[in-house]
C-alpha cells in the first residue's frame, strides 16, 4: 500500500514536472529596478520537496494564524522592508529605501519602480496603501494588526507619489523599520473588490484557483492537492536579480509535501524522497549525521536559538473560579523563595544533555547567547544547589516530615502538577528530569500530558493548571515583539494574565522600561533599558527558565545556496537564491 | 488427560515468572525511578569470566566510560559481580527491605538490559513495570469475570426480558471502539490523578468494558444446565434458585471461566501496554511495559537503541505463556 502510494506519487510528480514546466523568468527590462543579491550565482531548474508536519490552512497573509500556513505563504509574497534572517539587519526590500525623520516619528519609504506582481499586474503606491488599510481594519481582525497600534493610536499611512509612501507613527518607535518584516503587500486589483463587499476573510484559501493568488513572492501557487502536497512555481516577474543579471529565483517549483511528523520528515529525508529539513530534533540530527556521508546530506547545527523553554507558576487572580485547590498552592508560587528554591534545583546541565544531546544551552534568563545583539551578559549563571535550595525553603517557612515530604507552613504536604504537551517530546522529557529534581527537596510532582491545545487554553483561559512547561520567543531578535509577554497587560503575559494594573513593583519596573526602549532610539540606550528588564525577569523569576534548543536544519547536498539562519523561516527564507547543483542533470531544462 | 504435564509445566512458568516479577525488588538491582544521567541510552553490559587476569568463576562487568561515539567498555576497571548485596530499600507488601539478588561495587553499575533516555535501569524498570502490568491484566480479568459471571448466569438463568435486555447492553459494549472510548474518558478525568489512582482506573476501565463476550459465554452455559435434568429434578424436589445456582449451575461455568481467564489475562497485560503507550496509563516516573515502550515512538530512539524493546519481549513471552495454557486447558473441560 504505501510502496504502491510513494511509487504513484513518484509518477505524478515526474509526469506533472514533465508535462508542465514552470514559466520561464521574464527578461529584465530597462526600467525595472530590480533588488540585486550577492551570493553564489546558481543554475536554473529544477524543484526542491520539502517536507511540511502538516496542511496550511489558508494562503492568506492577513487573517492566517498558524506557523505552517506562514511557512508557505511566506514564499508567495514580499513586504517593504525585510529582516535578512542570516544578518539579522533590516534590509530593502519592495522600499529601496527609507528615510526617517528626525523626530523619529516619520518614514518615508521610496517603493521600486517597474516591478510587477506575479499576474504580471504593475505595482505601486495604491498596493501599498490598500495592504495596511486592510491589516489596520478591525473588521478584518488580522492577528498582526497589534503590530501596527503604537500606544492605542494606529499608524497613519499616506501616498506622496506612485512610488513614494510615508508612514506616520504616534511617537516615535525604536527599531520600527523592522515593523514591515513579514507584511505581506497585497494587490489592490484582485483584492479590492472582496475587501469592499466585505468577504475578505474569505479570500484565498486553499481551494482558491491558482491564477488568483496573487504576490510578489518568488513563487507562485501552480497546484494544490488536499492533503498530499501544494506546488509552488517560480513567479517568472520577481523583483530580485543575482550578480549577473539572472532574475531569480533559480528552482522551478518547491513542493511542500504534506507528510504529517518529525520522524516522519526525517524517514522521507533518509529516504531521499524530500530535500530539505527546516527543523530537527537533536536525536535526529545525531541520526542522519551518522550516516551523512552516505546519504549525501549537509546538515548545519546554528546554534542557540532565540526560543526559550520555561517552567511557569500559575500566579492568575482565580476569584469567581471554582479551583480552590489550586488558588491553595499559590501562596507557595507566588512566594519569590519557593521560585527560587525550584531554579536552584533545577538541573539545567542535565536537561542540555539529555534533552538536547548537548545541542542547546542552559538559560536563566529570558534572552539566550544566540540574541548577541541584546543578551544581558552580566545575568547569573548559579550552579544547581540542592543546599541553596533548601536553604531558601527553610527561610520561606517550609519543614519537612520525618518521611522526606516537604511541607508548608500550615503542614500541608507540597505537591504539585507540571502541565505539558504529550506531543512535544523534548518537553516531556524536561518534565521528567524536573519531577526527579524537585523529589530531592521533597516535592511530589506530578506530570500531566495534555494535548497543546487543552495547553493553551488552560494557560490563556481557564487557569485550571498548577505548573506548566513552555516555550516563547524565536520570532525576531529585537525586543519590541518580547512586549506582549512582558508588559503587564500583555496578552502573552502568562504567569498573571488580564492584569488591570501592575500587580508587583517590580511589574511596574518592567512596564516602565519596557515602554521606554520602544520610544528609545539609540541602541545603547535601549540596551541598557532591556539589560535592566533582563536583570529584574532573573531575579523575580516569573519563569524558571530551562534551556534552549539549538537550530538543527539539514539538506541534500546538491543544494546550493542552502543558508540556515537563527530566525524563522530557517531554511527557505532565501528560497529565491536556493539552486540545485546538479539542476540541468535533472532533464528539466 | 495428555495435556496433564504440559499444563503443570506451563502454571509452574507461570507462577515462577508472576513471583520474579512480585519480588521485583529483590531481582532488580536498582530502584526504577533511579536516574543516572550520565548513562542516558547506555547499551546493555555484557557479563565476562575472562579477562586480563584469567578466568573468574565469579563474573565480572567492565566500568564504562563515555566518548563521543557514544559508550565503550574500560577493561581496566573490573567489578565483580557480587550476590546478596545491600542496596536501595524496597517495600514487599508489609515489610521494607534493601537486600538484592545482584549487584556490583559503587561506582560502577550493571545494567545488563541496558538503560533508558535518563539512564535508569532498563532490568529495573521492565522487573518494577511488570508488576504494574501484570497486577493490571489480572485484576482487571477479576473484575471482568467476576462482572461476566453474574450478569451471564442472571441472564441465562432467569431469560424473558431480563436475559434480551442485558444480551442488548453486552452487544453494545461488544461494538464499542474502546480505544476511542477511552480517549474520551481521559480528557474528562481532573488535572492530576495519582500513579495509583490512575493504575486503578485503569483496571476499572479495562475490567467493565471486557465483561460482555465471557458473559455471553457463561450465559450459554446456564441456558443449557438449567434445563438439564439433575437440575430440573432438584428444582422439582423443591430446591430455591440459589441452590440451584450454587449447587448445580455455577459448577458447570467454572471451566469457561478458567479458559476465559488464561485468554484475558494476555489480552489486558497488552490492554495495559496500548494505553500506557498512548500515554493513558501510568505516567512517569512508575514504570509499566507500555509506557517503556512509549520512549519507542520516536524513529531515531526505535532505529538507535534496540535494547529498549525488552519490554515487548516480555509481553510476547507472558502472552505466549498463557495462550499456551487456554489452549491446553480447552480439551481438559470437558
Amino acid at each position: 500500500m504505501k510502496v504502491a502510494t510513494r511509487l504513484a506519487l513518484v509518477v505524478c510528480l515526474c509526469a506533472a514536472t514533465l508535462l508542465a514546466s514552470a514559466p520561464a523568468p521574464q527578461p529584465v527590462n530597462q526600467g525595472e529596478e530590480l533588488a540585486r543579491v550577492d551570493g553564489a550565482t546558481g543554475r536554473y531548474g529544477g524543484h526542491l520537496v520539502v517536507g511540511q508536519r502538516s496542511e496550511p490552512k489558508t494562503l492568506n497573509p492577513v487573517t492566517a494564524t498558524d506557523a505552517v500556513s506562514r511557512e508557505v505563504f511566506e514564499r508567495l509574497h514580499a513586504d517593504l522592508i525585510g529582516i535578512n534572517r542570516g544578518t539579522q539587519k533590516a534590509e530593502p526590500a519592495l522600499a529601496k529605501l527609507w528615510k526617517i525623520s528626525p523626530d523619529g516619528c516619520i518614514f518615508t519609504l521610496k517603493l521600486r519602480k517597474g516591478i510587477r506582481f506575479s499576474d504580471g499586474h504593475p505595482f505601486d503606491a495604491d498596493d501599498v496603501v490598500f495592504s495596511f488599510t486592510v491589516y489596520l481594519d478591525e473588521a478584518v481582525s488580522s492577528p498582526q494588526r497589534d503590530l501596527l497600534i503604537i500606544d492605542g493610536k494606529p499608524l497613519s499611512i499616506t501616498k506622496l507619489d506612485q512610488y513614494t509612501v510615508r508612514f506616520s507613527l504616534p511617537h516615535p518607535y525604536a527599531a520600527a523599520e523592522r515593523l514591515f518584516d513579514s507584511f505581506a503587500i497585497l494587490p489592490r486589483h484582485i483584492l479590492e473588490k472582496p475587501y469592499r463587499e466585505g468577504k475578505f476573510v474569505q479570500v484565498w484559501a486553499l481551494n482558491t484557483p491558482p491564477n488568483e493568488v496573487v504576490g510578489l513572492g518568488p513563487f507562485r501557487v501552480k497546484q494544490y492537492w488536499p492533503g498530499q502536497r501544494i506546488v509552488l512555481e517560480r513567479n517568472p516577474y520577481y523583483w530580485k536579480a543575482d550578480r549577473e543579471n539572472h532574475r531569480l529565483p533559480y528552482l522551478d517549483e518547491i513542493v511542500f509535501m504534506f507528510v504529517g511528523s518529525e520522524d516522519a520528515q526525517v524517514m522521507r529525508f533518509e529516504a531521499g524522497e524530500t530535500d530539505l529539513i527546516n527543523r530537527l530534533s537533536s536525536e535526529n540530527y545525531a541520526l542522519l549525521s551518522k550516516e551523512q556521508s552516505r546519504s549525501r546530506s549537509q546538515l548545519a547545527d546554528l546554534g542557540p536559538s532565540l526560543e526559550y523553554n520555561f517552567l511557569v507558576f500559575n500566579q492568575n487572580d482565580l476569584s469567581g473560579k471554582k479551583l480552590d485547590d489550586i488558588a491553595r498552592k499559590q501562596v507557595w508560587f507566588q512566594d519569590l523563595k519557593f521560585r527560587q528554591a525550584v531554579s536552584a534545583a533545577v538541573d539545567r546541565d542535565s536537561i542540555v544533555n539529555l534533552v538536547y544531546g548537548l545541542r542547546g544551552t542552559a538559560l536563566w534568563g529570558n534572552v539566550g547567547p544566540g540574541n548577541k545583539m541584546w543578551v544581558n551578559q552580566s545575568i547569573p549563571h548559579p550552579q544547581r544547589s540542592l543546599e541553596t535550595a533548601r536553604q531558601l525553603l527553610k527561610s520561606a517557612s517550609f519543614t519537612w516530615n520525618a518521611a522526606g515530604d516537604l511541607l508548608d507552613r500550615t503542614g500541608q504536604v507540597v505537591e504539585f502538577s507540571i502541565a505539558t504537551s504529550s506531543s512535544n517530546a523534548q518537553r516531556m522529557k524536561m518534565a521528567t528530569l524536573l519531577q526527579d529534581d524537585l523529589s530531592h527537596l521533597g516535592m511530589h510532582v506530578h506530570i500531566v500530558p495534555l494535548d497543546f491545545r487543552a495547553i493553551v487554553d488552560r494557560v490563556f483561559q481557564s487557569f485550571d493548571y498548577e505548573a506548566a512547561i513552555m516555550a516563547l520567543g524565536g520570532g525576531d531578535a529585537d525586543p519590541n515583539p518580547e512586549m506582549n509577554v512582558w508588559l503587564s497587560n500583555g496578552s502573552t503575559h502568562l504567569w498573571r494574565m488580564n492584569e488591570t494594573q501592575p500587580a508587583t513593583a517590580w511589574e511596574r519596573e518592567i512596564d516602565q522600561l519596557m515602554n521606554q526602549q520602544m520610544v528609545t532610539l539609540d541602541y545603547h540606550k535601549r540596551k541598557k533599558l532591556y539589560d535592566r528588564v533582563q536583570q529584574i525577569i532573573a531575579e523575580q523569576l516569573p519563569f524558571i527558565f530551562l534551556a534552549t534548543p539549538n537550530i538543527l536544519a539539514g539538506a541534500k547536498a546538491e543544494i546550493g545556496n542552502f543558508q540556515p539562519a537563527l530566525l524563522d523561516h530557517y531554511t527557505l527564507w532565501n528560497a529565491d537564491q536556493i539552486y540545485l547543483r546538479n539542476a540541468e542533470s535533472a532533464g528539466i531544462r | 488427560m495428555r495435556s496433564k504435564p504440559r499444563i503443570r509445566l506451563l502454571i509452574v512458568l507461570l507462577i515462577g515468572m508472576h513471583l520474579v516479577i512480585l519480588l521485583a525488588g529483590f531481582f532488580a538491582p536498582y530502584d526504577s525511578k533511579e536516574q543516572n544521567r550520565n548513562l542516558p541510552f547506555a547499551p546493555p553490559m555484557r557479563l565476562h569470566f575472562t579477562g586480563t587476569s584469567g578466568f573468574h568463576l565469579r563474573p565480572f562487568v567492565y566500568g564504562v566510560v563515555s566518548d563521543s561515539e557514544g559508550f565503550r567498555d574500560d577493561s581496566a576497571q573490573q567489578y565483580p559481580v557480587r550476590f546478596f548485596v545491600r542496596g536501595s530499600s524496597y517495600s514487599l507488601g508489609l515489610f521494607k527491605s534493601d537486600l538484592h539478588l545482584f549487584g556490583v561495587d559503587s561506582p560502577a553499575r550493571i545494567m545488563l538490559l541496558g538503560s533508558d533516555a535518563f539512564g535508569r535501569d532498563e532490568l529495573s524498570s521492565l522487573l518494577f513495570g511488570g508488576q504494574i502490568s501484570l497486577a493490571a491484566g489480572l485484576v482487571a480479568t477479576l473484575f471482568t469475570l467476576a462482572m461476566a459471571a453474574v450478569i451471564g448466569t442472571v441472564s441465562g438463568f432467569y431469560g424473558g426480558w431480563i436475559d434480551e435486555s442485558l444480551m442488548g447492553v453486552s452487544e453494545l459494549f461488544l461494538s464499542l471502539p474502546w480505544l476511542y472510548f477511552l480517549l474520551g474518558i481521559r480528557a474528562f478525568l481532573p488535572l492530576h490523578v495519582s500513579p495509583v489512582g490512575t493504575f486503578l482506573l485503569l483496571i476499572g476501565v479495562i475490567g467493565a468494558i471486557g465483561w460482555a463476550r465471557p458473559a455471553r459465554l457463561v450465559r450459554g452455559v446456564v441456558l443449557s444446565a438449567r434445563t438439564k435434568n439433575h437440575v430440573l429434578a432438584a428444582r422439582g424436589f423443591g430446591g430455591s434458585d440459589l441452590y440451584l445456582l450454587r449447587r448445580h449451575i455455577l459448577p458447570e461455568t467454572f471451566g469457561v471461566l478458567l479458559t476465559q481467564a488464561a485468554l484475558l489475562v494476555p489480552l489486558y497485560v497488552g490492554a495495559e501496554a496500548t494505553l500506557s503507550f498512548f500515554g493513558l496509563g501510568v505516567s512517569e516516573p512508575v514504570p509499566s511495559w507500555g509506557n517503556m515502550l512509549a520512549a519507542l515512538q520516536h524513529y531515531s530512539v526505535l532505529v538507535s537503541y534496540g535494547w529498549l524493546l525488552a519490554p515487548a519481549a516480555a509481553l510476547v513471552v507472558t502472552s505466549v505463556i498463557y495462550r499456551m495454557l487456554a489452549d491446553a486447558l480447552q480439551p481438559a473441560r470437558y
